[in-house]
């Protein structure tokens, strides 16, 4: 158990800190973001299964040899005594900060989601009121402002829906207009706001740990390139680059708010459009990899139990 | 479901014009008929209710009928949304994600070089 406990710590700090960074900095994912985003999402399940794991492991060692039967017995002497049963402070400590870090990364979640939810139902009520159905496109509403804005909104209990400013319809031509409305339905049709949700959660329940925010600022990227994926297939490269420049580059989009690395995505999205994707051999090799990071951890804490029948 | 949105909408848009208010009754004279059929005036108390539990109407109970006023102005509700939409950027309320953020006019100029540039390359 404690030689299971170090080794899931050693995976932890590994997946907290330079394998995050090393992604983020990489130039591979702009060719292959669908890959990228299961990786993203093996490191944030193994790193959160590796650091809870830990604690438990070393925690519960006292009371077994693999972690099901330690637990097992852990919890039978904790609500029969009504006591912690040893006399060592530091298992303990490391069994309530596990728990204590699962219960937070959870009610985090379920938080973030019930917030964004009645966030979007509001903003959904909103636009029922003030845009009117695009007679030409169905899920789509056309809202009469200036400002070339276009977005979607998930369907919460309710059809989802691609909003169209005035001001984007009279920037763009057809075809371009196209590839944005492409660009939107791709971003719905693949739930890119469940992803974009989690690690908003999970950077906003540890604000003391900034690879977190960076990990989610990589992922809203790599789900823009997904999205512009799916537009280019569907309407061709070059409507899809000048609809990203056109919109990007139109100065009406209201004060100066949005960070430095915001603006240069803009520009970056518009020279990805015409980049080949990655072979499909690396990308097969690179989801094998994102998949034995989740098997690795899974393995260290139940493969004893397991091995014991 | 969606037609009762379009409902909604005529109904915010009578009483954003009428800031004094006006009965379920003004409204079904108000409104535009559907098919040469006048609106059923249980049909507008409907929508009126769920408007006001969606909180864009008020109800004065002290007359009788009820009179309706729109708790803000439509020009309120559109900074409303637009707040909504252009602090997409922000990591805490980044609720909506835009098609493309908010530029710069340094970036907007480098954009319209890489159109031109584009452009060039094609023809």
């Amino acid at each position: 158990m404690l030689l299971a406990s170090a080794l899931l710590a050693a995976l932890a700090v590994l997946l907290a800190v330079p394998v995050p960074i090393l992604l983020d900095r990489a130039a591979w994912p702009r060719r292959a973001p669908a890959t990228a985003l299961v990786l993203w999402q093996a490191i944030a399940l193994s790193g959160g299964l590796s650091m809870v794991g830990a604690l438990a492991t070393f925690g519960l060692a006292p009371f077994g040899d693999d972690l099901v039967h330690a637990a097992g017995l852990f919890l039978v002497v904790v609500s029969t005594e009504k006591t912690v049963p040893t006399s060592d402070v530091w298992p303990t400590l490391a069994v309530g900060a596990a728990a204590l870090l699962v219960a937070h990364l959870v009610l985090n979640l379920a938080l973030t989601i019930v917030v964004s939810v009645r966030e979007r139902r509001r903003h959904r009520d909103l636009v029922t009121l003030l845009s009117s159905p695009d007679p030409g496109r169905p899920g789509t509403r056309l809202l009469d402002d200036p400002a070339p804005l276009a977005y979607c909104l998930p369907g919460v209990g309710s059809l989802p829906m691609t909003v169209l400013s005035q001001g984007l319809v009279e920037l763009l031509s057809d075809d371009e207009l196209g590839a944005v409305v492409a660009h939107e339905r791709a971003h719905l049709a693949q739930r890119h706001a469940l992803m974009t949700t989690a690690f908003r959660a999970w950077s906003l329940s540890l604000p003391w740990f900034p690879i977190a925010s960076r990990a989610r600022a990589s992922v809203a990227r790599l789900v823009e390139y997904l999205a512009d994926d799916r537009a280019r297939a569907s309407h061709g490269a070059e409507p899809l680059a000048r609809a990203i420049a056109l919109v990007g580059g139109s100065e009406s989009t209201g004060p100066m708010e949005a960070g430095a690395a915001d603006r240069s995505a803009i520009l970056d999205r518009v020279r990805r459009v015409g980049l080949a994707p990655l072979p499909g051999a690396a990308r097969v090799l690179i989801t094998v990899g994102a998949v034995a990071l989740v098997v690795v951890p899974t393995v260290l804490l139940l493969g004893p139990a397991l091995l014991d029948g | 479901m969606a037609a009762l949105g379009e409902l909604e909408r005529s109904v915010m848009d009578q009483l954003w014009s009428t800031p004094a208010g006006l009965t379920a009754y003004d409204l079904v004279d108000l409104l535009p008929a559907d098919a040469g059929k006048r609106l059923a005036p249980t049909t507008v108390l409907t929508v009126l209710s769920r408007l006001e539990k969606k909180g864009f109407v008020t109800r004065e109970r002290s007359t009788r009928p009820h009179r309706y006023t729109a708790v803000a102005s439509r020009a309120d509700h559109s900074a409303e949304l637009m707040r909504d939409v252009l602090d997409g950027a922000d990591d805490r309320v980044a609720v909506l994600e835009r098609f493309v953020g908010q530029v710069s006019p340094a970036e907007a100029d480098a954009l319209r070089e890489l159109l031109l540039g584009r452009a060039r390359d094609a023809s």
